[in-house]
């Protein structure tokens, strides 16, 4: 360590080196399809030899059919889109608020004292306990899932911002008032960007858990179309294959969102200390 | 503005500075009528062993914590607040983890009132005066614990304070790089001409640079004594009247099993 080149070059031997660990890792990844493989092979196989023609049971064929189906009519788009425009009108609302409170609550302590216990008890309450209020409230439709997937996206959004805020070390404080910011500077140059690895997070939740309130409220709020209405249309008439169908949707949707999330995670609130 | 105009003298004066911590009016206090004096463009070295108050004492001198009875006088003026005038190095280097070093620097400038050119080229000098050249867009996690140091160096100058306060700036480095630093701030203090005021538990580094050593004690933290260091610059550590110096204050710490990095 006895010239500044030197040191660098320790750095980069670092990172060169977490480079390759990374790249074992992708080698290994097909081990993550085994299950899913067995699972579909077993499936295919139960459903063909064992309780073919059974009207509990599907085949991977069927559903198949049924995906092509639905795709071709447009029932999956039209489904689908109702229900992604539901999600994220509900998750931008809940997230906006949610930052909004989560800031105040952070930034000032009166704040923190007058809402903070009564926020902490909603947290505690779960979030379908209020679908029947919701539904007294604002009837089946629209309004009430909206309303709905808000206080899913608000809840973590409020939680990982006030606590991030509050994070902030006092070290760093310290030297925001040496070179003299005022309040607002030191919120702007030093508080927000301290926090927005944790704010990140706390939409990143807003986001998988609004896509699971958004099946839950069209199953327990059952009015209009969207996905979760295509596995409640597909269990009343029961029809498993779309079902099945309605499953696979809602995984690969769920698994998109996570992806598109971690994507922008990496790309612009990378925790540059990790 | 909080500058200091430069006809008067930027000395630092500390008249009966005692503290104690909020609510514990019967503990012994943190520091007990502090009395020092510190002439413009010298460098004072406080050492003691760890819990003699002397970090606190710094925070005062800032003007980080106005909660102590006594005056602190800088420049004619009471201390109440901090002031682009009294710069401060900590002991970490408590750089901001989301900006490059460029940025880090230019940190310091916010308020200065000058304008941008003038930041641009105040900050390019620095990381040339602190030989980071080429590294302006590195982010601290980039950088060895010696260069993150050294950022927060030029971020303590880059203001032109008339005193930088040093929290023992080299305490977590290893022993090569701090040596390599030591002679870096002794060519710094030597070409700025700026006070400066290093708290420190290696009394090496104390005798190394300062024109005096004050030697605090601990509960209550005073100032035991004051060692006037009148070698000539640059210093070899192996120098006989250097190590006669360094002896002696070592020497004069009250608890000896507490002294660190002799």
């Amino acid at each position: 360590m006895s010239t500044p080149s030197l040191e660098l070059e320790t750095g980069s031997g670092a990172i060169a080196a977490s480079g390759e660990s990374g790249e074992s890792g992708k080698a290994g990844r097909w081990r993550g399809w085994v299950i899913p493989a067995v699972a579909l092979l077993s499936w295919w196989f139960v459903s063909r030899h064992v309780v073919a023609g059974h009207g509990m049971m599907t085949s991977p064929a069927q559903v198949l059919h049924t995906a092509i189906d639905q795709a071709r009519t447009g029932a999956l788009w039209r489904a689908l889109s109702a229900s992604l425009a539901r999600e994220l009108t509900g998750f931008t609302l809940g997230a906006s608020l949610g930052l909004v409170l989560g800031a105040l609550l952070g930034v000032s302590p009166f704040a923190n004292r007058l809402i903070g216990p009564s926020f902490n008890a909603f947290k505690q309450v779960s979030l379908f306990a209020w679908i029947p209020l919701i539904s007294v409230w604002f009837g089946l439709g629209d309004v009430a899932k909206v309303v709905f997937l808000s206080l899913a996206a608000l809840v973590p959004v409020v939680a990982h911002t006030s606590d991030g805020i509050r994070a902030v070390s006092p070290a760093l404080l310290d030297v925001a008032r040496v070179f003299r910011y005022s309040k607002l500077q030191t919120v702007r140059q030093v508080v927000l960007p301290a926090a927005l690895p944790s704010i990140f997070t706390g939409i990143y939740l807003a986001l998988i858990y609004s896509w699971l309130a958004t099946l839950g409220a069209e199953y327990l709020l059952v009015a209009g179309s969207g996905i979760g209405n295509t596995l409640v249309d597909g269990s009343e008439q029961f029809r498993m294959d779309l079902v099945v169908f309605g499953v696979i949707v809602i995984g690969i949707t769920g698994w998109a969102l996570n992806a598109l999330a971690r994507a922008i995670q990496q790309r612009w609130f990378r925790d540059p200390a990790a | 503005m909080a500058t200091v105009s430069s006809t008067r003298t930027s000395d630092l004066n500390l008249h009966h500075v005692s503290k104690r911590f909020a609510g514990d009016d019967h503990a012994v206090p943190v520091l007990d009528r502090i009395d020092l004096s510190v002439k413009s463009g010298e460098f004072v070295a406080i050492v003691g062993a760890s819990g003699c108050g002397k970090s606190t004492l710094l925070r005062l001198i800032a003007g980080l914590d106005d909660q102590f009875d006594g005056d602190i006088e800088f420049s004619g003026e009471r201390v109440r607040t901090t002031d682009l005038a009294r710069g401060i190095v900590f002991q970490d280097h408590r750089l901001f983890p989301w900006l490059n070093v460029e940025q880090n620097i230019a940190v310091a400038l916010k308020n200065s009132g000058r304008s941008k050119e003038e930041k641009r080229r105040a900050v390019a000098e620095h990381i040339a005066l602190v030989g980071l050249k080429g590294y302006e867009g590195h982010h601290p996690h980039q950088l060895s614990g010696g260069m993150a140091q050294r950022v927060a160096i030029a971020r303590g100058l880059v203001n032109r304070p008339k005193l930088l306060l040093l929290d023992e700036p080299f305490g977590a480095l290893d022993a090569l790089t701090r040596s390599r630093l030591q002679n870096e701030l002794r060519r710094i203090w030597e070409h700025e001409r700026i006070t400066m005021i290093l708290v420190t538990h290696d009394v090496d580094e104390a005798v190394f640079l300062a024109d005096r050593v004050v030697v605090m004690q601990a509960r209550p933290g005073r100032i035991g004594k004051v060692v006037k260091v009148d070698l000539p610059r640059p210093r070899s550590r192996s120098d006989v009247a250097f190590v006669r110096l360094r002896d002696e204050i070592l020497a004069d710490f009250s608890v000896p099993q507490d002294v660190a990095a002799a």
